[in-house]
């Protein structure tokens, strides 16, 4: 095992440099404000002197690397600047709006890994059947789908024409308190505190959004199962196996679908990205209290510090999930090492 | 190239535009999809450049003696909530959604490939810090930078065009870096630099023209996602402003109704968008069938 743990720490300090690279963009992009950040934050009454104040305040008359230093400090001790709009430090908005949106683009993920994975392995093992058919279509209208539509289609008709969804407001129905909060994900929370009623509710809100950002997941996924599984299954060591008179049973999921599963797994980190800007339309369709409808807010009141803080923060998720995935590489294929180790 | 030089080089010319005539035609016979994918293709873009025209109503007129109309023969698409007819709103934006995109898509194309092609073909340094710069803008969840890019540039509409590029340009310069390098010391560059022919000739000449087909599939379908994307910001509020038609700032109108039962506001236009976005799909598909049958699913 030793091997296999220098491995997963090479590809852990791989990750350094990606990070300080999405710094220095946001450093870039907040630095790219249009005319003079100075002006801007002063204020509209604002004279000379009080401009030049704030200038050597915001650290705007130092060279550019001593701001980046500064902006890279700033960042390390978790300070992200103040939101204009909510008048709390940026950092702290964000943190309390996470849960929301990791139990939304969480579940969703999981809803079309389910979906999509088996549906792929029944359309490879079996062409020209049912399931062959349904994965062609998914997958082709899936790509096309554009979230925010998907979503309010589905609004239109289980909660205006069926009324079996409850209203697209928010993760909880006004007559029901929000659990106590011990990991803020209101399904687990609510679990903890036994109230079964605050789970149903949670849970009824939270089935329409993540329907809709499991339908957009879907397609990419179940596209590359079926490619994979197919590859896997015209190889020569799948032919021995079954030559060798094993069950099919063992030949496809033993055989087959533990290496199908490598490509797959590469591709999730692409779909985390759609799944990651999808996340910001279906949260502004069903007005979920997420990051995303907080930068959209932020976005609409030109909220730079919070717009920002979200960008990064989303970006080091992003960042955080690649690592995940590339390290449960290491899980499937023993044989996967970083830099020929 | 390699016809032997006794063929008049018209007649040559004539014989290859008829294979390759051929080929597509078989193609398209035996994809039918593919076949419907051009004309839905040629269908948008008529719509797009005669959408004035075409559109039965003044698309800004307001009428709020028939506000909220459902569909009728007089208002196919209904009216929205200031009497406007959603019909011709839809047929119109036609033309600004597809600029956006065709817009967005080009300038990634050409920044793309230009850089592509100097990092393939000098190697060294130069590739070694495009990858970085590369690596860096993916390493962003990409509709997120956009978002990022036009709140740091402003909120207008070339702001969504650039930040729609800048999102694109990583597939476009891998794609040209990877063809171009495994060919600049093909036989043919070789031959062309020995006949003299300059390093910016035998690129621009000689190499890039190779990697022009599987980049034509890059692009359709990355007009789809483009669509999407510029659709995707004008719905959260960027970019183009309320009273212009537009897809995707029509649909986020139309959400405000959708709870109340007046569905045509945004079901029209995110059916036109979605139609599309699934004509691009399909095309890129149709597209990689005739240039490379090799990769076909």
């Amino acid at each position: 095992m030793p091997g296999r743990l220098r491995t997963a720490t090479l590809r852990v300090a791989q990750a350094v440099p990606v990070v300080i690279g999405v710094v220095v963009i946001s450093f870039v992009l907040t630095r790219a404000l249009p005319g003079d950040p100075a002006v801007y934050f002063a204020g509209p009454a604002a004279d000379d002197a009080s401009i030049a104040e704030i200038r050597s305040a915001l650290g705007l008359d130092r060279t550019l690397p001593e701001q980046f230093l500064i902006y890279a400090g700033d960042l390390l001790r978790g300070d992200l600047g103040q939101s204009l709009s909510t008048g709390q430090p940026v950092a702290e908005d964000l943190a309390r709006r996470l849960p929301a949106s990791l139990e939304l683009t969480g579940l969703a993920l999981l809803l079309a890994c389910g979906i999509a994975i088996p549906l792929g392995v029944l359309a490879a093992t079996r062409p020209g059947s049912f399931a062959d058919h349904a994965c062609r279509v998914m997958v082709t209208a899936g790509v096309s789908l554009p979230t925010f539509f998907t979503g309010i289609v589905l609004v239109y008709v289980f909660y205006y024409l069926l009324g079996v969804a409850p209203s697209p407001l928010g993760r909880l129905d006004f007559a029901f308190i929000e659990p106590e909060q011990v990991t803020g994900f209101y399904l687990i929370d609510a679990a903890i505190a036994g109230d079964g009623e605050t789970w149903m509710a949670s849970a009824a809100q939270l089935v329409l959004p993540a329907v809709t950002l499991a339908l957009f997941t879907l397609a990419p996924i179940a596209r590359m199962t079926r490619g994979a599984m197919l590859a896997a299954l015209g190889a020569d060591f799948i032919r021995t196996a079954r030559a060798s008179g094993l069950r099919p049973k063992t030949v496809i999921y033993t055989y087959a679908f533990r290496n199908a599963l490598l490509p797959v797994v590469t591709t999730l980190g692409m779909v985390f990205s759609f799944v990651l800007g999808a996340n910001v339309l279906v949260e502004k369709v069903f007005a979920w209290p997420g990051i995303g409808s907080y930068a959209v807010e932020a976005l609409v009141v030109s909220d730079y510090a919070a717009v920002q803080g979200f960008v990064l923060v989303m970006a080091l998720l992003f960042v955080a999930l690649n690592l995940a995935i590339d390290l449960l590489y290491t899980v499937i294929d023993p044989r996967v090492g970083f830099d020929g180790v | 190239m390699s016809e032997p030089v006794a063929t008049p080089a018209s007649a040559n010319a004539v014989q290859v535009d008829d294979t390759w005539l051929h080929h597509v035609s078989h193609v398209l016979r035996s994809n039918p999809v593919t076949l419907l994918a051009f004309v839905l293709f040629a269908g948008i873009v008529v719509i797009a450049l005669f959408g004035p025209w075409i559109a039965p109503f003044d698309p800004m007129e307001s009428n709020a003696a028939r506000a909220l109309e459902p569909p009728s023969l007089r208002h196919l698409f209904g009216t929205d909530n200031l009497g406007r007819d959603v019909f011709s709103r839809v047929i119109v934006a036609t033309r600004l959604d597809l600029t956006i995109s065709v817009a967005a898509v080009a300038l990634s194309f050409v920044v793309g490939s230009i850089l592509g092609s100097l990092a393939g073909y000098y190697g060294g340094w130069l590739d070694a810090a495009l990858n970085r710069v590369l690596d860096m803008v993916m390493a962003f969840p990409l509709f997120v930078l956009a978002m990022g890019i036009v709140a740091a540039l402003g909120n207008t509409v070339e702001n969504i065009v650039y930040a729609t590029a800048i999102i694109n340009v990583p597939f476009y310069a891998r794609l040209v870096r990877a063809e171009v390098n495994i060919r600049r010391d093909a036989g043919f560059v070789r031959a062309a630099r020995l006949s003299g022919a300059s390093d910016t000739a035998v690129l621009s000449l000689h190499i890039f023209p190779n990697a022009l087909p599987p980049l034509m599939v890059q692009v359709s379908l990355n007009l789809g996602w483009a669509i999407l994307n510029a659709a995707g910001l004008s719905f959260i509020g960027l970019g183009v402003r309320p009273p212009t038609p537009e897809w995707g700032i029509m649909v986020a109108e139309g959400a405000n109704f959708i709870v109340s039962g007046e569905w045509w506001l945004a079901i029209f236009p995110g059916l036109s968008l979605m139609l599309a976005v699934f004509t691009f799909n399909l095309l890129g598909d149709g597209l990689r069938d005739i240039v490379d049958p090799r990769t076909r699913t």
